[in-house]
């Protein structure tokens, strides 16, 4: 049986001694209440604060428990935040792939558009930034539901858009897995007919899943003679989730 | 054969950044690293160009290493600055003196009083298409020949090296102590108050009149074209570009032809208009200055509109108010409240640029009642810049008697979509971003591959810009001018806010 993690109990026990003061603590009042070298007690804190649970106070010698730490069930990552990380690289997976990308995330049951690049052609086309997607028939809503623990965020009823969208409960369950198990998720005309899409989890720290990228596009450029998801497309896109979730672990 | 990029180098006023651009102009890898603002007093700001530098030698490998790389497939270095920021170094031990004195800073203020004197801060204007404002370099230069000891001689003397963050890195670049290149480009010196902006050569009445030794100077040199091979961080690999920010976003957005503009959103704002090879003077607050030049092809100009405060007010509502946590986060608040429930925030900090140049106006928030909440003024911290681009746009229009019909927007803020919106329907144009919001790297990164010939020419340029993002103008009328008018009013209480009597001695 494996041994429980030092680390993390030592962090429960800052967490601990933070949630009893009020006006907050600074590294030496920890380290001396936990019997715990500065550094040790500065590393903690560090990782604390970057996962947004503790705060600093504005002479940043005292710490304490931030207001996200209260409200750990609500999302945690800014929509707009995800948006500007995620900008640059979205551009160039618009651009290499010729295609529509739109940023999603999973908000009561409905994938909300985070952000949205125009096909790179100059053709007249509507952003369509703040609009819903039904999860079950597109590429981002099963990108994102595949990685969703609570449940809670499973569209009630799977209403059918085309003849080819996934209305089963168990048949969905099923692509879930597959999608796990890729790391990638496809649509083929679900949502709308001629169209395809491909799209990959974003993961912020610790693995969470905060949204999902991908490209939709006319059947016969997003997949090949076979009529199976390109494989150059779909590496791109996982490519760019990866890029994005970098940028959102990396602390700025 | 492995695939070849430019290296672009952007050092920036909070940060240093390295990207790596492919043939068909798209951002392949990303490494950026901040530097410390140092605010020695009220209103001064500095950096400590050695922390820069070394910051330079981090980014460029850690962009390279990021997409694994090599070194060889970097085919030419691009360099591109925040502006007007100026600096003195040793020419024998590469050490600064003193630490770069920043654009925004403002302790030029009494200085620039006497010199405008009684023929007003037009004076040069003629001869460098600039009004005398806190913004500029020259001043700065003096200030900082007349405050340290012994430098004048030592200036005279031919021992400090006078430069633009470009200088500085290009003569780093090129081994520093050790033969460092001592250069900058038409651009950049067409922000100093020292070149003349006909001939593009440092002209004696403007030195005289500054005071400043001609010895300190770097040579002048095109935008595009090739200053040198490094020697220092990418040995071999050659210098091809060097361009202040705005004109490199210019460049970027390929706004090469007259009556192209484009405006960035950064820390600052700034709307260029791409004039030709004509030289238009301003009746309406806008600045002349260089657009670019290419090798030995004559010099494209454009006129200027600067906003000094736009991306750095969210930054105040960030850390001087504690307000929000990450700048993105503003557009959430500011979409808490339907409107700016009658609060403006002019954000006067370092006195009002374009087309007021006010130096002694400062920043207030006016129409404030007990039902205005942090939501309303995240909605007026958003919307200042809106009324700043209108204002800028406005005199724009009027000095060259074009109205503007799109405005092409980049820069981080272009992330903002409350923001893009609120300007699309102030300014009653479409608002287009481009499928690059990293204009200013990218526009380094086209000189200096134009210059060696890693692209032909202008035209292909060109073919590479695409439409990423539009919105549309979607604002009753009658609300648009009565918003702007409440605007107009807020900046009327601005003015005259520091009075002589008070103005801190420059000591």
């Amino acid at each position: 049986m494996p041994g429980s993690v030092q680390s993390i109990e030592r962090a429960a026990a800052v967490l601990r001694l933070l949630a009893a003061a009020p006006n907050g603590l600074g590294v030496a009042d920890l380290g001396n209440a936990l019997g715990l070298a500065k550094p040790t007690v500065h590393g903690i804190l560090k990782t604390l604060h970057q996962v947004g649970f503790v705060e600093q106070d504005h002479t940043g010698a005292h710490y304490r428990l931030s207001d996200a730490f209260g409200r750990l069930g609500e999302t945690y990552l800014d929509p707009n935040e995800l948006r500007s990380r995620a900008i640059n690289w979205a551009d160039s997976l618009a651009s290499r792939s010729g295609e529509v990308v739109r940023v999603g995330r999973l908000v009561e049951g409905k994938v909300v558009v985070v952000h949205h690049v125009f096909r790179p052609d100059d053709s007249d086309q509507d952003l369509d930034v703040g609009t819903t997607l039904p999860p079950h028939a597109c590429a981002l809503g099963k990108a994102v539901l595949a990685f969703d623990a609570s449940g809670a965020a499973r569209p009630g009823r799977l209403d059918a858009y085309t003849t080819r969208t996934i209305v089963d409960p168990a048949r969905l369950a099923e692509e879930l897995m597959a999608v796990r198990a890729k790391g990638w998720a496809g649509e083929f005309e679900e949502h709308t007919v001629e169209l395809a899409g491909i799209a990959a989890p974003i993961r912020g720290l610790g693995g969470l899943v905060v949204g999902a990228v991908g490209l939709t596009g006319r059947i016969e450029r997003i997949c090949d003679s076979r009529l199976r998801h390109r494989s150059d497309l779909i590496t791109m896109v996982r490519a760019t989730a990866e890029a994005i979730g970098r940028d959102l672990r990396e602390e700025r | 054969m492995a695939e070849q990029y430019v290296a672009a180098v952007d050092q920036g006023t909070n940060s240093t950044r390295c990207i790596l651009f492919d043939r068909r102009g798209r951002l392949v890898s990303v490494a950026q690293r901040e530097h410390r603002q140092l605010f020695p007093r009220p209103g001064w700001v500095e950096h400590d160009a050695a922390e820069i530098w070394r910051n330079v030698t981090r980014v460029v490998p850690a962009a390279i290493r990021q997409i694994a790389a090599e070194p060889s497939q970097i085919v030419a270095i691009g360099i591109t600055n925040q502006r007007e920021t100026s600096l003195l170094w040793d020419r024998r031990t590469g050490q600064p003196v003193g630490h770069a004195v920043v654009w925004q800073d403002t302790r030029t203020d009494r200085l620039i009083t006497e010199l405008a004197g009684d023929e007003g801060p037009d004076r040069f204007a003629d001869l460098c298409g600039l009004p005398l404002t806190t913004y500029f370099s020259a001043p700065r230069l003096r200030w900082m020949l007349d405050h340290t000891p012994g430098l004048r001689a030592r200036a005279e003397r031919g021992e400090v090296l006078f430069g633009t963050m470009e200088s500085w890195l290009i003569w780093n670049f090129t081994g520093g102590p050790q033969g460092g290149l001592h250069v900058t480009d038409v651009t950049n010196a067409s922000r100093t108050m020292l070149m003349n902006i006909e001939t593009l050569e440092w002209d004696d009445r403007l030195l005289a009149a500054f005071d400043v030794p001609r010895s300190v100077l770097p040579e002048i040199r095109p935008s595009s074209g090739v200053f040198a091979t490094a020697t220092e961080v990418l040995p071999g690999v050659r210098i091809g570009a060097a361009l202040g920010d705005q004109q490199a976003a210019l460049f970027g957005q390929t706004c090469f032809s007259p009556g192209e503009a484009k405006c960035t959103y950064g820390t600052g704002s700034f709307l260029l208009l791409h004039t030709g090879k004509e030289i238009v003077r301003s009746t309406h607050g806008m600045l002349t200055t260089v657009a670019y030049q290419i090798g030995s092809e004559p010099a494209a100009y454009a006129l200027e509109g600067s906003m000094a405060v736009t991306g750095s007010l969210v930054q105040w509502f960030r850390d001087g108010l504690g307000l929000i946590h990450t700048a993105a986060e503003i557009e959430t608040l500011a979409r808490t409240v339907e409107d700016n429930g009658g609060a403006y925030i002019v954000p006067a900090f370092s006195g009002l640029f374009a087309p007021h140049w006010r130096s002694e106006a400062r920043g207030v928030i006016a129409g404030l009642t007990g039902y205005i909440t942090k939501g309303h003024l995240a909605r007026a911290v958003l919307e200042a810049t809106g009324f700043q681009t209108l204002e800028v746009v406005n005199a724009m229009n009027a000095d060259s008697g074009i109205a503007l019909t799109a405005l092409k927007v980049d820069g981080g803020m272009t992330a903002n979509n409350l923001l893009m919106q609120f300007l699309a329907d102030l300014l009653d144009v479409p608002v287009v971003r481009p499928m690059v919001t990293e204009t200013v790297s990218l526009g380094a990164a086209y000189a200096a591959g134009l210059a060696v010939g890693y692209w032909p020419d202008l035209e292909g340029l060109r073919s590479n810009w695409h439409r990423a993002g539009q919105w549309l103008p979607n604002m009753d009328p009658d609300r648009r001018a009565t918003e702007y008018a409440n605007w107009q009013a807020a900046v009327q209480r601005t003015f005259g806010w520091i009075r002589p009597d008070q103005a801190r001695s420059d000591q």
